[in-house]
């Protein structure tokens, strides 16, 4: 069965009909030749996939694609809009943030999901209370622990995970400043 | 002696060239490539582990909507047999594994392809099987050679004569689980049959390798193939040999000529078609008098491999290497099971056999009542005691000081369960690292003076993550003597000039002495007056020290392990590698490729296990859930420093490879700590909470 649904990505409306059996991530690499999610698992166990979904990282590969007609959604190509690239972008190429890149679009989303939900108070299992993180500005300072544990839904089999949480680390004091 | 290259770019931690189109997301990999009207093939898999296809029902997938074609092992493309039985899939009803491939959907989409593959159904006529691997078994053989092509069993002087007259001694099973390389990037392979040949899109390790594996199969000549691979997403080993999927892809393209056909692995599915790395049992024995200095080193392994196609993983070697001792002996047995095709992962032989010999070092060190760092301090050897031959340059005991000294080593209580902090049972340990330069000669490199002054290189290298985009880029400025900027690499293509594969940490090696000899060739022949257009390739030749000289790298890593004393739960808060490896060319990838083995090593001491279930001959754990790899939040601080190394002997660059030593030794480190931090003795891995409480 087939259903036609529109998706903005990237900024771009696309308008497509998909077999409504299409998880998100096929319909933008299949269909959509959008490649910057990738596919590591498609069980929702890797990461490689995540996206901004509406404004949320979400996990393209357990998302069917019918069940999103209308969405907007930021791929790493897409996250520095008219800019070449976004902070998260250079502070990975500063910190060396990976290494065969396969992992890395879906950092990057992940970890400006993860800034916007610190930002938003959102409490983590290392730290209970948001507020226990807030540097004296009000804003949340993430530390490298809080930056593991809410960065965990990535894997990275090259082992960057240092270099990754230096890198979010990086980005994150930047906007607490 | 060879002239050492004169660093200039070389030694800056130039970011990755590839850098921004990697975190963008815009590098395509190889399923990625863009094609015209692709066609999908899911593999169908056997799912009885030993026996015979009787006959398979593929009416309800055929009949279904957007299937083009099933094919079985009666209708598939002839291949050629009698060159690797992994390879030679549909070509026999023979079924010797679970999860063999006996079959594909080929379909219009994605989606149909996996519903259809889900609809053919199979009769088989099963025969009882063994998976089981023990040292037990009286049918253990003894391989010809093991990986490489290095010597089966190796012996000199009396190691048991030796055991008994020692005044100290360790003799002592250990063993390693089952692991799977599982890169990131599934394996996947887009290809394309027309009147020009065979074209594969292929996320491998080694586009010249994979030709060279599949043409014989495929009865092509291999001018009439061409492997594309540009990015590619880690492999670890398992990429750098070709596996069944890459001939399955060809026989479906092969079936639907002047079509693309595209087939990426499922994650589950490379559990059994990807390679893994064989479980060892090691019987390792120590003997060492009453100052330390060792009498004796044994290692006899036990490890298995497939009934159908031999992979003997070289776990005696690093016991035949590391330490001074006059009586040595390492031998190993297989057992050839009705299992998955073993093969390379990272620092195959020296991953696993430093750990049995490593840990057993620790417990010597504990019988001597000396320090472990000390201990192995006073068996370096003078020369290498495998070959008799000087070491090119061999820096282990720097290194395990300068770790000492950066890690703190000397705060460290000399009794175990010394110290518990907030509930939490703390110790340190360590384990040496080594790992071998390996060469291959045949490289071949093209350098080309470009219309606008910039040098074009040439090499069908293949950059799966380690840097090798950036750091060929600084190897080729410097030996033309130019500035970074005015290089320009082609990389990953059959079309290139012919390079092995990334593997056995030989890349810059090999890669980038082709590239020297071309840059130097080419200086030679145009000196000044090269213009547009002139071009040059070279072939490097046989390292003719290679026979003088023991090459090898030697590290030393420390590891601060926590262990609950509730829960067991074991924590590594601190890792520490200090290596002698050559020549660094790029820190900043360097210190990557360090900590990434470091971290797959920790995932190796403290979660990996595929768990194998003897009734049905396979991988119960076969997904990323249950498979668990090192994830963020179970790395805390791992740091890599380097000594410097000059040695002239090893190539131009005076590299030694840096891929894989990462790997050698984290777990025994981690080991060794968790026994300091609790005084329980864990021989067995992975080092998990279970194995503290009693
Ligand atoms: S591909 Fe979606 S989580 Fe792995
Ligand atoms: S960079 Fe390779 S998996 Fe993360």
């Amino acid at each position: 069965m087939e259903a036609e649904i529109t998706l903005t990505v990237d900024g771009a409306r696309r308008t497509l009909a998909v077999d409504t059996r299409v998880t998100l991530l096929d319909a933008l690499r299949e269909r959509l030749g959008v490649t910057s999610p990738k596919k590591g698992c498609g069980h929702g166990q890797c990461g490689a996939c995540t996206v901004l979904l509406d404004g949320r990282r979400a996990t393209t590969c357990l998302a069917l694609a019918v069940a999103h007609d209308g969405a907007r959604i930021t791929t790493s190509a897409g996250l520095a809009g008219t800019d070449e690239l976004h902070p998260l972008h250079q502070a990975f190429l500063d910190h060396d943030g990976f290494q065969c890149g396969y992992c890395t679009p879906g950092q990057i989303c992940s970890a400006a999901g993860v800034l916007d939900e610190a930002e938003r108070g959102w409490p983590s299992a290392v730290t209970a209370n948001i507020t226990d993180i807030t540097d004296t500005a009000g804003a949340p300072a993430l530390d490298a622990g809080e930056i593991r544990e809410r960065m965990s839904g990535n894997l990275c089999r090259c082992g960057a995970y240092p270099n990754i949480v230096a890198a979010v680390a990086a980005v994150a004091e930047g906007r607490s400043r | 002696m060879t002239e050492l290259l004169r660093p200039r770019s070389m030694g800056q931690a130039r970011e990755r060239v590839d850098g921004a189109a990697k975190v963008t997301g815009r590098a395509r990999y190889a399923f990625e490539q863009p094609v015209e009207r692709p066609a999908y093939v899911h593999p169908v898999q056997a799912t009885i582990a030993r026996g015979r296809v009787r006959t398979m029902h593929t009416g309800d997938a055929a009949a279904l909507d957007g299937v083009l074609t099933v094919l079985t092992p009666d209708n598939a493309p002839l291949l050629a047999t009698g060159h690797d039985p992994e390879l030679e899939i549909l070509q026999s009803p023979e079924v010797a594994f679970r999860g063999q491939l006996i079959g594909a959907v080929i379909a219009e989409t994605p989606e149909t392809a996996r519903q259809a593959a889900g609809l053919v159904r199979a009769d088989y006529e099963r025969q009882p099987h063994d998976v089981t691997l023990s040292p037990e078994r009286d049918d253990l053989y003894r391989p010809d050679v093991v990986n490489p092509s290095l010597p089966t069993d190796t012996g000199q002087g009396d190691v048991d004569a030796a055991l008994r007259a020692a005044e100290h001694t360790v003799a002592a099973t250990y063993t390693t689980a089952m692991y799977h390389n599982n890169p990131m990037e599934p394996h996947a392979t887009v290809a394309l049959w027309d009147e020009g040949g065979l074209t594969l899109h292929d996320s491998t390790q080694g586009v010249h390798a994979m030709r060279e594996a599949v043409a014989p199969v495929l009865g092509l000549d291999k001018e009439r193939i061409r492997v594309i691979a540009r990015y590619v997403g880690g492999g670890f080993g398992s990429k750098g040999t070709a596996h069944a999927h890459i001939v399955l892809a060809a026989l479906a393209a092969k079936r639907m000529p002047g079509r693309p056909v595209k087939l990426a692995l499922t994650r589950q599915q490379m559990f059994s078609l990807a390679g893994y790395r064989t479980p060892t049992i090691q019987r390792v024995r120590l003997a060492a008098d009453a100052a330390g200095r060792l009498t004796a080193i044994g290692n006899d392994v036990v490890e298995q491999t497939s009934r159908i196609k031999e992979f003997a993983e070289q776990t005696g070697v690093p016991a035949r290497t590391t330490y001074a001792a006059p009586n040595r002996r390492t031998t190993h047995r297989l057992a050839a099971l009705d299992v998955p095709v073993p093969s390379w992962m990272r620092a195959p032989g020296e991953c696993p056999g430093m750990f049995g010999p490593e840990v057993a070092m620790d417990e010597l060190a504990e019988d001597c009542g000396l320090d472990p760092v000390e201990l192995r301090v006073r068996n370096e050897p003078e020369t290498d005691p495998d070959t008799g031959l000087p070491f090119s340059s061999r820096d282990l005991v720097g290194c395990l000081h300068e770790g000492a000294r950066r890690f703190g080593w000397q705060r460290r209580e000399r009794a175990p369960r010394s110290r518990i902090e907030d509930g939490w049972w703390t110790g340190t340990g360590v384990a040496s690292s080594t790992y071998p330069v390996h060469s291959a000669p045949g490289t071949s490199a093209t350098v080309r003076l470009g219309r606008d002054g910039s040098f074009e290189v040439l090499i069908g290298a293949v950059d799966i993550g380690t840097g090798a985009w950036t750091i060929l880029t600084q190897i080729a400025a410097d030996a033309l003597g130019v500035p970074a900027e005015d290089v320009h690499l082609h990389l990953g293509d059959t079309d290139l000039p012919q390079a092995p594969v990334a593997g056995g940490s030989s890349g810059t090696t090999n890669w980038g002495t082709a590239i020297v000899e071309a840059a130097r060739s080419f200086r030679e022949k145009y000196g000044a007056d090269a213009g547009p257009g002139d071009e040059l390739i070279a072939t490097v030749p046989a390292n003719p020290h290679s026979d003088r000289f023991a090459m090898r790298a030697f590290g030393a890593q420390f590891a601060e392990v926590r262990v609950h004393a509730a829960t067991g739960e074991v924590r590594v808060p601190r890792l520490l590698g200090v290596f002698a490896a050559g020549r660094i060319v790029n820190p900043r990838t360097a210190r990557s490729q360090f900590i990434g083995g470091m971290t797959m090593g920790l995932s190796m001491a403290l979660h990996e296990d595929s768990v194998f279930d003897e009734r049905f001959g396979f991988v119960v754990n076969h997904d990323l859930a249950e498979y668990h790899i090192a994830a963020c939040a179970d790395v805390e601080s791992i740091e890599a420093q380097w000594l410097d190394e000059h040695d002239p002997y090893v190539n131009p660059m005076g590299t030694k490879g840096i891929g894989e030593i990462g790997i050698v030794g984290t777990a025994a480190a981690i080991a060794n700590a968790a026994y300091h931090a609790t005084g329980v003795r864990i021989r067995d891995l992975p080092v998990t909470a279970d194995k503290f409480l009693d």
